[in-house]
């Protein structure tokens, strides 16, 4: 039985948690696993091929419950975790977060704790994506517009960007409001591009960066690029990550004073 | 049925005729990794490798955004629009899987269950299937547990088979089929009684029965085992949106003052909204109950109101779901265990 195994499995049997969600291998890539028993724990792997953002599940009560849980996540979850705090959508105490560095399964104790992993692990950015980044914003603005208007002609609105995003946890989401509707909901080149450009203002400032939405997509649309970039912008104008969410920070001290 | 033989090297003229003479022509065609349907103006730069396209050929005839009906409002008057006949078009599907071509029994069992659904039908009469047999299959692929099989002729025209790199098997199965050999008569000769389809087929080892799942979801309506096996699964529409056979469909108004149109447009009972009730209640309120849906829709109740399953096997939903929600192995689980 591996450390992981052990460790997690001992969380079940002391009853500190009623449950563990972490990884196992699936279909062709690790995928979430949900352990209910110590035996359960047996399957739960880790390893740099688990990338869901396990994060997701910690505002879904249908299941997580009340109980305390233990997560076992990656370098995105505990980032995830920083900020759904930050956001009052967690009760900590009901949350053991755990990972695995090299051979050793971590507990933080704290969120400190966690920002400073956060700190000092972040991975390398994806190559591809910073590529296709530099190559759009070289395009004129019409150029621009006719890329992403095609880009997104095919999506089908099945919400899989959303769905796979912790952050995106709202009851009930913009384009689902229908009085106004905001978002025309049918699958048209228009409504995509709306729908896209809402989800990404409302990701300014707070996404993680894990590219989670990207990865959901069935179509493989190029949506990782959108909060990318403007996690890129964001901290060029208003600071990085740890300074809050741009859409819901009103300082005195701001600059601009149409507000005031 | 008719048995024809065609020079490998030829099947691309045989398509450039199909494409001269048909108006739209449907085939994979590859973006990046993954391909999908697309309507072609060449015979170059089809796609014959992918397993399957990511999403299915369904939306040849049941489009993902369409027009129910158009309005417009002078004064006490209120003109109506009808789709306009050339929305129409004759179709042929190249290239498809078998269970591309199967996806379509169900389909049109649903839109002709009680109403006739005519834009549905208008579509699909319009459409003419050539199908690929499958000689190898991936990880995802289950249909010879659900009924079909790589070499599958049903719903096809034509079934085209890859015998080796010199002889391509053509199996002309409906008069539609016929029509779209005799657009290049000169490329074909009869098939030797020899020539063994079998063997260029797949091997595709069944999982289970449909029969074996439908018996048990009789019993596995409050099973522990929705809950169980959707824990992971996100809500998303993906897996619907890929499907040949998931025909659930919201209609939306696109009004603009005194015009506007009625929309239909794809919807997935995986979505939380989709059973919601203007009072707030929901019967459907948990994603394990959602899941319940999914799989009792295509391995129950289908079958039992429409004599057809909702499922061909392909696979799709397998692949585009982000959590891996592999519904080969979840219905093996169904099927091997009893839900008492």
């Amino acid at each position: 039985m591996s450390k992981l195994s052990e460790k997690t499995a001992a969380l079940l049997s002391e009853g500190t948690v009623k449950l563990i969600i972490g990884y196992e291998q699936g279909t062709e890539h690790p995928r979430p696993a949900f352990c209910h028993t110590p035996e359960d724990c047996e399957r739960l792997i880790f390893n740099d091929e688990c990338k869901n953002n396990l994060g997701v599940y910690l505002t879904k009560k249908e299941i997580i419950g009340e109980d305390k849980i233990a997560v076992v996540g990656n370098y995105f979850v505990i980032k995830t975790v920083i900020q759904l705090n930050r956001e009052n959508q967690i009760n900590l105490d009901n949350l053991v977060l755990m990972t695995v560095d090299g051979d050793e399964v971590v507990t933080f104790s704290s969120i400190d704790e966690m920002q400073q992993y956060v700190d000092t692990h972040e991975p390398a950015p994806n190559e591809k994506v910073l590529a296709a980044i530099e190559k759009i914003d070289k395009m004129s603005r019409e150029e621009r517009w006719a890329y992403w208007k095609n880009a997104l002609s095919t999506c089908v609105r099945c919400y899989a960007c959303r769905a796979a995003c912790p952050l995106c946890y709202c009851n009930r989401c913009i384009v689902e409001d229908n009085c106004p509707q905001w978002i025309e909901p049918w699958s048209a080149p228009l409504s995509n591009m709306e729908w896209q450009i809402n989800r990404i203002m409302h990701m300014s400032g707070r996404c993680v960066g894990c590219g989670e939405c990207a990865a959901a997509c069935p179509l493989d649309l190029p949506i990782g690029i959108l909060t990318k970039k403007m996690g890129i912008d964001i901290k060029q104008t208003f600071g990085g990550w740890k300074d809050g969410s741009v859409l819901s920070t009103y300082s005195i001290d701001d600059k601009e004073n149409f507000i005031k | 049925m008719e048995r024809l033989i065609i020079k490998s090297d030829n099947i691309g003229t045989w398509l450039a005729k199909i494409i001269d003479s048909v108006p739209r022509v449907l085939a994979p065609v590859k973006d990046g990794d993954k391909a999908e349907f697309k309507s072609i103006k060449s015979a170059d730069g089809v796609d014959y490798d992918s397993q399957t396209t990511i999403s299915s050929v369904k939306a040849a005839a049941f489009p993902r955004t369409e027009t129910l009906f158009a309005y417009e409002k002078e004064g006490m008057e209120t003109k109506l629009y009808n789709v306009a006949e050339d929305n129409f078009v004759e179709t042929v599907i190249w290239r498809a899987r078998p269970c591309d071509a199967v996806g379509f029994k169900p389909l049109t069992s649903i839109f002709n269950w009680d109403y006739k659904d005519e834009l549905y039908n208008q579509r699909y009469d319009k459409i003419a299937i050539v199908t690929f047999a499958c000689t190898s299959a991936d990880k995802c692929c289950f249909c010879t547990s659900v009924g079909g099989g790589p070499g599958n002729t049903e719903g096809s025209d034509i079934q085209v088979t890859m015998i080796d790199k010199e002889k391509t098997l053509v199996e002309v199965l409906t008069d539609k089929g016929e029509k779209l050999v005799a657009l290049a008569k000169d490329l074909f000769t009869a098939a030797e009684d020899s020539i063994d389809k079998e063997k260029a087929l797949a091997d595709i080892p069944a999982k289970f029965t449909k029969e074996q799942i439908h018996e048990n979801l009789a019993k596995a309506f409050d099973s522990p085992v929705w809950k169980a096996q959707s824990e992971r699964c996100l809500g998303c529409g993906a897996c619907a949106f890929v499907c040949p056979t998931c025909a659930c469909f919201d209609i939306q108004e696109d009004a603009h003052g005194n015009h506007g149109r009625r929309v239909r447009c794809w919807d997935s009972c995986g979505f939380s909204l989709f059973t919601q009730h203007t009072s707030g209640h929901n019967p459907r309120p948990t994603q394990a109950t959602r899941w319940r849906q999914r799989i009792m829709h295509k391995f129950s109740y289908m079958p039992d109101r429409l004599n057809v399953y909702g499922c061909t096997g392909c696979g799709r939903c397998s692949r585009a779901c982000p959590v891996d929600m592999n519904i080969a192995e979840h219905l093996t689980s169904i099927a091997n265990s009893s839900h008492e």
